[in-house]
């Protein structure tokens, strides 16, 4: 190694503080550390659980608070039944615990608001947490730059932060929700029930006065590998997606 | 510290704990994680330069390229984002061969991957000799899927596997040890599983 960098984002703990459950199968733990730190729209933190016999388990969440947020650090947690982590935050974790995190995590999936737009944002279930940080951090900062935002879901009961997004939508203030569910009818006039498509991401786009300047996917692999060639074949430049999957 | 209620029984059975490197977890499935979306590169389209700084040493097709020794290995991949996968089965030409093929001895003690999205990574030169990696061509005894870096990635198992470049390009020898493209976005310079060396100044 050619220097000593210094230790990015070393572990530390942080308590629970508020538990909040968002949709059957996410909820919302809020962590205040022990050392705050700034991070940017789109960043994770690292959580690792350590057992009795010193077996850890480690896993990376993305934030889902704005920056701008004082205090407590949000993060979305999707239990997944077969998981080793999600199952303890959802079935054992409780106000008061103690957690080791590190962060924030990661420097290319981030939008920090001076960087501009337009914005295409597309969120798959709970890949949309990211996008959230980024929404609410325009929201924060009172920005003008143009953003849609298109989340899909399977259900309207699974669409996470509905409440928090479709105000946000309310507010006309250059932020725009596309809803699209893929098992249930749809609720709102101009949302989809179907999976996302070009001609979807054709007319997202279209809502926005002028093409993106970056488009920000993230959700499984089979939904971001499909939005992402969606974007490109609606003419977005495949060198503007920044892409964030699960792996799986 | 330990984690009130946390329990190893939660852990994914494995046959061999010794092989599971520290923080990580068996995977059967194979995840797919990039920065960008997939780029489909056309065999026809596909070239691998060998660089010394600017100056491009050689360069060769698809068809020179395959004409290259093939050889096998099958090795554990640790990712930084936690999961590590047994036994995963490659074939394709050992940057030994490569540099054999070309005549050139290591000029320099560094090297930069890059791949046809931009991506780059740095390795160093005794990470990617003496058999240690190579650039694979075949999965399984297939051609590897565009979602896992086909036609060609950078496959050096013994460290994390950012540094096993997916839609690789070219492997351009450095002066210093130059940070790649997530080495500047907060993850560590060399990538030691076995050291945990994920993050920025990991020991």
């Amino acid at each position: 190694m050619s220097a000593v960098a210094a230790v990015q984002s070393p572990w530390q703990t942080a308590g629970i503080v508020r538990i909040e459950k968002r949709t059957p199968r996410v909820t919302s733990f809020f962590f205040r550390p022990s050392r705050p730190f700034a991070y940017r729209a789109g960043q994770h933190v690292d959580v690792r659980l350590t057992a009795p016999d010193g077996y850890q388990a480690r896993r990376s969440y993305s934030i889902a608070s704005a920056p701008e947020t004082v205090g407590a650090i949000e993060l979305a947690i999707e239990k997944l039944d077969d998981g080793e982590v999600s199952p303890f935050f959802h079935e054992v974790a409780a106000i008061g615990d103690e957690i080791e995190l590190r962060g924030p995590l990661g420097g290319h999936f981030v939008w920090p608001e001076d960087v501009g737009g337009p914005l295409v944002l597309v969120g798959g279930g709970s890949g949309v947490v990211p996008l959230m940080s980024m929404a609410r951090h325009r929201a924060a900062r009172n920005s003008t730059v143009p953003v849609v935002l298109v989340f899909s879901a399977r259900i309207w009961d699974e669409v996470i932060f509905r409440d928090e997004l479709i105000a946000l939508d309310d507010r006309r203030d250059g932020f725009d929700l596309v809803l699209t569910l893929t098992r249930e009818a749809a609720r709102r006039p101009a949302d989809y029930v179907r999976r996302v498509d070009v001609a979807m991401m054709a007319q997202a786009m279209a809502r926005l006065p002028e093409p993106p300047g970056l488009a920000f996917v993230c959700g499984s692999n089979a939904f971001v590998s499909v939005a992402a060639q969606a974007l490109i074949d609606a003419g977005v430049a495949a060198g503007n997606i920044r892409t964030e999957r699960y792996g799986v | 510290m330990v984690t009130r209620g946390f329990s190893s029984g939660r852990r994914p059975p494995t046959d061999d704990d010794a092989r599971i490197p520290p923080g990580q977890y068996l995977e059967q499935g194979f995840p797919v994680l990039s920065a960008g979306p997939t780029p489909r590169v056309r065999t026809e389209d596909w070239s691998f330069t060998l660089k010394h700084g600017p100056r491009p040493i050689k360069k060769w097709n698809w068809a020179e390229f395959n004409a290259l020794p093939l050889t096998k290995m099958t090795r554990d991949i640790h990712c930084v984002t936690a999961w590590t996968k047994f036994d995963t089965p490659w074939q394709g030409v050992l940057v030994d061969d490569i540099l054999a093929d070309a005549g050139l001895e290591p000029p320099t003690g560094f090297t930069l991957a890059h791949a046809f999205d931009g991506y780059t990574t740095n390795v160093p030169v005794k990470d990617l000799t003496g058999g240690k990696a190579m650039v694979a061509l075949l999965y399984e005894g297939e051609p590897i899927a565009p979602d896992h870096g086909g036609p060609a990635r950078l496959l050096v198992p013994h460290l994390y596997f950012w540094k096993s470049a997916k839609w690789l390009n070219g492997l351009q020898f450095t002066t210093r040890d130059e940070p790649g493209f997530w080495e500047l976005r907060g993850y560590h310079i060399y990538g030691d599983p076995w050291r945990e060396q994920r993050y920025t100044g990991d020991p």
